[in-house]
């Protein structure tokens, strides 16, 4: 890691300048309709042949005025700064200053992205951790009995090239109809999502000591379990944290589906689903900047506790 | 209740079988190795059959294998229209334009070390990101036609592509880029005879990760809106009228699409790195 830091600021800032950039022509047709509604007259023909020009073609033509597309009230693309504007009002203004916030209230605000984040991630959490301790499970088992290793490995290994998340709505319809909901369902899909991971890479750790390692435990008479506990779960922790990090986001990722089919009213995949029903577009970006940081906290909180314990453990120096 | 009896037998007859054979003496041979996990999924399906009967689970919680079969063969006409629009038109244009992009920034990444040390970690934390959420946004853009959802496949699959290409094409010992230094060749001959072929293993298995993430972008888009074909489509509707044999047979339809668009890649890459240790029989 030699001095990263101005390469990624030079990147982050090149896409934060193509944003702003990009939101002109995105937004220019509504952004003339405001300006002539104001009696602004604008070039381009009228609204009929405005709507067929293109985007790029109108902004151009219209220079003078296309900057409005960064204030627009519903633009199809929202400008950075009012993307960061609603992430700041449904956070920290709702929840510090506004009157159902937490401050006030003492519970979080059900308008406040923390209130929905903290939804999405609970069920996410719970199902990531049954999903990892059934991976585990069932991982030791393949290890140790060759029957399950070849009848479930060879499917563990397909289940990867398949979209499992295609069965998450019919996950939280049928668990609704018999009458599950609320959590369950959603950590359910979770749960499966991130089971795959878990077992493919724990599986590869359990086996990575080599012969000569378990010959060494076999010259010190060591018995099975002494041998699993003492050598292969030691050595599998890297591989098991590797795993982890793609489930973690891998459950992310089914909670927010989760939410979608029911028209669930909490959690920050109904955020982003309400926000595409009312043509709230701030609202979608905000939701999913809030996903986001999730995601990237809860992988940085993993990458933290794998330094630490690969650190312990004397893998790492 | 027989039959919840013949599955308990089945099963415990079926693992006997299965113990037998992977403990065997010819457990290492293919014939084997393809048997074992054969029998297992076939005494899967049996069980579920049995036991839906058995205990007359209804159809809008658990559908039996058989009549998911029935319902798919007649459906068959439908669900090809559905692999269409949502595999073909969908998922693989979004494929092939996210991983062509992906490869030429890559490129030009490994090109400008500055941009390389700018876009890798940036590339690496948005691969970790659930994009999937920018499904809405895409198909509020591009309407409800399969162009959003080639959109969606396309902000998929760059990103994890480009940290498997960057990461491939740094993959050769400098002894090899000063052979090719003393052969005087400039710097594309370098990266065509050189550094591309040896990037080979990486580009593919970011292809691979790339196909069960172009099919999961394809089928989530659809459920933000679409027209009245796909299979995200089909499955999100015929959810909404409890028809879940025509659920599972989308989901079926989905999962061969998914192996048989991985295993079209993998053997491509087989053919093009042949000479890479871990193709080796």
């Amino acid at each position: 890691m030699k001095s990263a830091f101005l390469p990624v600021v030079t990147v982050v800032l090149a896409i934060i300048a193509f944003w702003y950039v990009a939101a002109l022509p995105m937004n220019i047709h509504e952004t003339l309709t405001a300006a002539e509604n104001a009696g602004i007259s604008v070039n381009g023909g009228d609204a009929k042949t405005r709507a067929a020009a293109s985007g790029i073609v109108l902004a151009l033509e219209n220079a003078g005025l296309a900057a409005g597309g960064w204030s627009l009230d519903r633009p199809r693309l929202p400008a950075p700064h009012q993307v960061a504007a609603e992430f700041y009002e449904t956070t920290i203004q709702e929840e510090v200053f506004g009157r159902r916030g937490f401050v006030q209230s003492g519970e979080f605000s059900k308008k406040s992205l923390i209130y929905h984040g903290g939804i999405t991630l609970s069920a996410t959490l719970l199902g990531f951790v049954i999903g990892t301790a059934l991976g585990i499970l069932l991982a030791v088992g393949i290890v140790h009995s060759r029957t399950m290793d070849m009848s479930v490995m060879p499917w563990a290994i397909v289940s990867q090239t398949i979209p499992i998340i295609a069965i998450a709505p019919m996950i939280i319809v049928v668990m609704y109809a018999a009458g599950i909901q609320g959590i369950i369902p959603k950590a359910v899909i979770s749960a499966y999502l991130s089971f795959f991971p878990v077992v493919v890479g724990m599986v590869k750790g359990l086996r990575s000591p080599d012969q000569m390692q378990l010959d060494l435990l076999q010259t010190y008479n060591a018995s099975k379990s002494q041998g699993f506990w003492k050598l292969r779960l030691p050595s599998s922790v890297p591989y098991l944290f590797a795993s982890l990090k793609i489930g973690i986001s891998a459950s992310l990722v089914g909670a927010i589906v989760g939410e979608l089919p029911t028209g669930a009213v909490a959690g920050l995949g109904a955020r982003m689903l309400a926000g595409s029903y009312y043509g709230q577009t701030a609202q979608i970006w905000a939701a999913l900047f809030a996903a986001a940081i999730l995601a990237a906290s809860l992988v940085g909180l993993i990458s933290l506790i794998e330094r630490r314990t690969l650190r312990r453990m004397g893998v790492q120096p | 209740m027989i039959e919840i009896a013949v599955a308990l037998i089945v099963w415990i007859a079926a693992w006997m079988l299965n113990a037998q054979l992977a403990n065997g003496p010819s457990s290492d041979s293919t014939a084997v190795r393809l048997l074992v996990p054969a029998i297992f999924g076939v005494t899967l399906i049996v069980i579920w059959e049995l036991v839906v009967r058995g205990l007359n689970v209804p159809p809008v919680i658990l559908p039996a294998p058989s009549q998911i079969g029935a319902t798919f063969v007649t459906m068959l006409p439908i669900l090809w229209q559905d692999f269409v629009q949502t595999i073909l038109k969908g998922g693989l244009s979004g494929y092939v334009i996210g991983c062509t992009a992906a490869v030429l920034v890559a490129i030009l990444a490994d090109r400008f070390d500055f941009l390389r040390r700018g876009l890798l970690p940036v590339g690496g934390f948005m691969a970790a990101l659930p994009i999937v959420g920018t499904a809405p946004i895409l198909v509020m853009w591009y309407g409800f036609g399969w162009q959003s959802k080639a959109a969606v496949v396309v902000i998929m699959v760059f990103f994890p592509m480009l940290v498997n290409t960057v990461a491939g094409l740094r993959d050769t010992s400098s002894m090899q880029r000063d052979l090719m230094r003393t052969y005087g060749a400039s710097w594309w001959q370098t990266l065509i005879k050189l550094r591309l072929p040896a990037a080979m293993p990486f580009i593919f298995n970011g292809l691979k990760i790339s196909t069960t993430l172009a099919l999961i972008g394809a089928i989530v888009a659809e459920f933000f809106g679409s027209p009245t074909v796909g299979l995200g489509f089909r499955i999100s509707t015929s959810v909404g009228q409890l028809a879940l044999d025509a659920v599972w047979s989308a989901i079926l339809v989905s999962a061969l699409a998914g192996s048989a668009f991985y295993g079209i890649m993998a053997l491509i890459e087989r053919g093009v790195t042949f000479w890479h240790p871990s193709q080796r029989t």
